[in-house]
């Protein structure tokens, strides 16, 4: 169980927090072709290394992020907060 | 019976203290201090168990966590544990265990006929043997021969507790190394927790120490489960980790080392110096390593007789040749073990020497193999190890952030994993499994060149011990098999837990009633007055409030008829309430929303369907606009927490937009007053405002006073009669149920429960998303193409509902469903299509009082295009005969809505 930084509350228990998938989806506009909307919907990063992540501190203030997880050692290597860019 | 308890020493003992206790139907007597292997030992008793698959008969091999063979049941009345390891029991009085694994009795084994046959249990012998005909026919057989414990047949008594432990160091192993640790990091003010498995520890100035507790595994970010005897479990969160887990000895493989008699020469001399145990009178030590010597002069030093010590080495230290000589015991330097003799135990072996073979008798047998770290916990956080060739083990290696690596120096061992020249098939690698060297090479032979495929197809390391004693053996003799260079080939990846837990103790607080909280109606107790019968739907509701003797199909009936022919009364409180407020919240919620929200006047409701991005219907429910900017959306039950976080996952990460959302759900009750006299039911509870259809059409929303308490009224249906839903105050759902109650009598009013309800709502054609819709139904399926073709702007899933499987002609639709003969369809029976196979089948089907026939939904392919034609349904080998029609069987015209 990993110990993840809420940038509202701070450290806490992962059991606080909901995965939200991949970080930095661009959602396509409606008249994007099918294989646009496919790769939007169904194809996802899946890295061994540095994966950047939604999660949502679901029982504890609500708020969405974005982490940089290493899917390997599941060191949390970065949080910021929704609607910056990777660092 | 060759064991016996010596006259003096023994450091845990209390000689002035017997202990009554009982294995297998006998009564024994140990010393306080013992452990149930001890005290099984100390008494004579050598046969403990049988094994895994050949039943053979087996012994006590260890003396800690590491023993295979030693798995017994504890007994407390009726209720028991399988599968404890008798190692790791203190002994206490009245204590009563039996050997698991040896139907029909341990001594008189009718599947040691398994063992005469043992060539058909060979690796992989599941898959090859018991494929033809049917794997059924023998499953019965297997499992009984077969299975290590009994499941207990009563829930588990034992009360176990969990708890949560924060420390700056965590020490894994009380030797040397981990108290050395634990008191230099509390000199340096750091908060320490120390655990070991044993007990008598020594107490260390700011350390805390939980003695006989197991870690039984690491996990991410420091995080450690650890449990203390079984009974509680300790959630810890350090910031470091030392692990100062020490070392496991191993065996070595020859023939018949199985029997009997046969053990660790390391757990020999635990016997012998903590509990005054010899196991025998006459031993022979067969070892590749100088610790093994130790065990050995230790034994003979307590009166223990030693006869012979075999050394694969061609010498050892003039000092331990010494001292072993001067207890007059034979050395044999460049010698094996060939083979063991003996039936049901040891009573003889055959050496191997330069010179040639000789026998020797003896009446057990100590055995050193080398080595190993104990390095599971280490493995388990993601650390890697190297081969040592020195000590022919793998070593912790690398680094693992936060945990440190503080086991001990390498024991230099010869390399030796098999005695070759005896029969391969009674040399055995893993003893709880019954893995041996014939199985391993036989495996080898069919291309297994993984450990871990090794593993999955022998067994190897798969009992409760999790090869502690077979992995690195295992790994070493396929290595030496395949001809793959000596630690190539590692150990399997070890798993937690590191000792056997009970599941009770992984969940331990958290079963029973408080496995998952109920949630209970603001009215419950109002609804037990009435007699409800409950079922928990995510709530405890009411599914019916029989009378007299009724079965809940019979009040169902009575409840729905009541609902069509006068009043009743609905307790709709779990439905969602969520208000959804801002400037921009119709525009935002127009992109929720298969509908256009942002048409809605103030005060008015629509119902409206929400995806996910697939195009597949998530929920469907009304929504209100209370003012301009405000909203309260009333998402179907089961939903209502997951429309809260998707709307706030689309607020947050998706359309930034001014809108804020409040879940009100559990604020208010809900009480749906339905059927022709709904309007004179409330107007006895002097309304604020005026009821009439004209002032108060179907679907809007008024706020105002009932019967003097402020309340909410939505004028929606999902019974198709005139239907009030009435919001009022959690607090206050009693008292209104009340009013209501008393106001309705002159009407006839009668509650009725969730399965009334869904008569009236299959009635009239009410979808109840999940059921009639599943994971392909999208908007179109279920007549509600029209609204997306008249929708200009994107919302969650319209992307998906051009694809081209989504305009697909033969698609599953929603019809409804007549039988033919009158009966009840059944709910999954398929529709069968022209070529033979499914075409469709039965989502919801009730019996429908005021029809007096059934009534049924389902998803049919090409469904609204075939209305009126006759198909045949299918279910568990019955048949009938039903007319695809249309989804509302009940007042199409819809009049009854607006009386
Ligand atoms: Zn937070």
């Amino acid at each position: 169980m990993m110990r993840i930084a809420c940038p509202n509350c701070g450290l806490r228990d992962e059991r606080e927090y909901a995965y939200g998938g991949e970080a930095h989806l661009d959602r396509p506009e409606l008249d994007c072709d099918d294989q646009a909307w496919e790769e939007y919907l169904f194809l996802r990063a899946n890295p061994k290394g540095e994966h950047a992540e939604r999660w949502v501190h679901v029982h504890g203030c609500g708020v969405w992020f974005n982490l940089i997880r290493h899917t390997e050692t599941h060191e949390v290597v970065a949080v910021y907060v929704m609607g910056v860019a990777r660092p | 019976m060759t064991g016996y308890r010596l006259s003096h020493g023994g450091g845990r003992i209390d000689r002035g203290q017997s202990i009554d206790f009982s294995f297998n139907g006998k009564r024994y007597a140990g010393l306080a201090g013992d452990t149930l292997a001890s005290a099984l030992l100390a008494n004579g008793v050598q046969l403990v168990g049988r094994s895994f698959k050949l039943h053979r008969p087996r012994g006590i091999v260890g003396a800690g966590c590491e023993e295979t063979n030693a798995l017994v049941q504890l007994e407390h009345g009726i209720s028991s544990i399988p599968n404890v390891q008798a190692t790791m029991i203190a002994l206490e009085e009245g204590l009563v265990a039996r050997s698991i694994n040896a139907w029909p009795s341990l001594t008189w084994d009718i599947a040691g006929v398994n063992d005469r046959l043992r060539g058909l249990f060979s690796a992989g012998f599941y898959y090859k043997t018991f494929m033809w005909p049917d794997w059924h026919w023998f499953e019965w057989l297997i499992r009984r021969a077969a299975g290590l414990g009994k499941v207990p047949v009563v829930p588990d008594p034992q009360r176990y507790e969990a708890r949560h432990v924060e420390c700056d160091l965590l020490v894994i192993g009380g030797g040397r190394r981990g108290l050395a640790a634990a008191a230099q990091a509390a000199r340096d003010g750091k908060s320490v927790l120390l655990v070991d498995l044993d007990q008598g520890l020594p107490s260390l100035e700011g350390v805390r120490t939980f003695e006989k507790t197991a870690a039984l595994g690491i996990w991410d970010h420091g995080f450690v489960l650890a449990a203390s005897e079984g009974r509680v479990i300790h959630r810890i969160r350090a910031e470091q980790i030392i692990l100062a887990t020490g070392k496991q000895e191993r065996g070595i493989a020859f023939a018949n080392n199985d029997l009997p008699g046969i053990m660790l020469a390391g757990a020999i001399g635990r016997y012998v110096a903590d509990y005054a145990v010899a196991p025998g009178r006459s031993g022979i030590f067969f070892v590749n390593n100088d610790l093994g010597w130790r065990s050995a002069i230790e034994a003979a030093q307590c009166g223990v007789g030693v006869r012979a010590i075999v050394d694969a080495r061609p010498q050892v230290l003039p000092e331990l040749a010494h001292r072993a000589r001067a207890h007059g015991i034979d050395l044999f330097f460049s010698s094996l073990v060939r083979s063991a003799h003996g039936r049901g135990r040891v009573t003889g072996v055959t050496i191997e020497k330069p010179d040639g073979l000789s026998r020797l008798a003896c009446d057990f047998v100590g055995v050193s193999g080398g080595w190993n770290p104990a390095s599971q916990l280490w493995t388990m956080a993601g650390g890697q190890t190297k081969f040592n060739e020195r000590s022919q083990s793998f070593q912790p290696d690398g680094l693992v952030a936060n945990v440190e690596w503080a086991g001990p120096e390498p024991i230099e061992a010869e390399p030796i994993w098999t005695v070759h020249g005896g029969d391969e098939k009674t040399m055995f690698v893993d003893f709880q499994t019954d893995v041996t060297v014939a199985d391993i090479k036989l495996a080898a032979r069919e291309n297994y060149r993984s450990v871990e495929h090794l593993k999955r197809y022998t067994v190897l390391g798969m009992g409760v011990d999790q090869g502690k004693l077979s992995s690195v053996p295992g790994a070493m003799i396929l290595a030496e098999t395949i001809g793959a260079e000596p630690g190539t080939l590692s150990a399997s990846k070890v798993r937690p837990p590191f000792v056997p837990t009970a599941f009770g103790l992984i969940g331990a607080d958290l079963r029973g009633e408080r496995f998952r909280p109920r949630r209970y109606l603001p009215a419950h107790e109002w609804h037990v007055r009435e007699g409800a019968v409950f079922e928990d739907f995510g709530w405890e509701r009411p599914a019916a409030y029989p009378v007299g003797g009724e079965d809940i199909q019979a009040a169902a009936e009575r409840e729905a008829a009541a609902v069509r022919s006068g009043v009743g009364l609905f307790d709709g409180s779990p439905l969602g309430k969520i208000l959804v407020a801002g400037p921009e919240a119709a525009a935002f919620l127009d992109r929720v929303y298969v509908g256009t929200p942002s048409t809605l006047k103030p005060g008015r409701i629509r119902y409206g369907l929400v995806l996910n991005e697939n195009g597949t219907i998530l929920d469907d429910g009304v929504y209100a606009r209370l003012q301009d900017g405000s909203f309260l959306l009333s998402p179907s039950s089961a939903f209502a927490d997951r429309m809260v976080r998707l709307l706030e996952d689309l607020l947050q990460c998706e359309w930034p937009m001014d809108v804020v959302v409040q879940d009100v759900t559990e604020q208010y009750a809900v009480w749906t007053v339905a059927g022709p006299n709904a309007r004179n039911v409330l107007e006895a509870l002097q309304p604020s405002f005026v009821l009439s259809s004209e002032r108060f059409p179907h679907l809007s929303v008024r706020e105002g006073q009932l019967d003097g308490s402020e309340v909410r009224i939505q004028r929606v249906s999902f019974s198709g009669e005139l239907s009030y839903e009435i919001q009022v105050p959690a607090g206050q759902a009693v008292q209104m149920g009340d009013a209501l109650m008393a106001a309705g009598k002159p009407y006839g009013l009668v509650p009725y429960g969730i399965e009334a309800l869904e008569i009236l709502r299959i009635e009239k054609g009410y979808i109840h998303v999940g059921t009639d819709t599943d994971s392909e139904t999208q908007p179109g399926d279920i007549g509600f193409g029209g609204a997306i073709a008249k929708k200009q702007s994107d919302f969650l899933g319209r992307r998906a509902l051009t694809r081209r499987s989504s305009l697909s002609p033969n698609r599953k639709q929603l019809v409804g469903l007549t039988s033919l003969c009158g009966g009840i369809l059944p709910v999954g029976g398929h529709v069968r299509a022209p070529s033979g196979q499914s075409g469709g089948f039965v989502t919801s089907s009730q019996f429908s009082p005021v029809l007096g026939r059934g009534v049924a939904l389902g998803l049919v392919e090409q469904g609204q295009r075939r209305l009126g034609e006759i198909v045949e349904i299918v279910s568990l080998g019955k048949r009938w005969q039903a007319r695809i029609s249309e989804t509302v069987a009940y007042d199409r015209e819809g009049g009854r809505l607006d009386t």
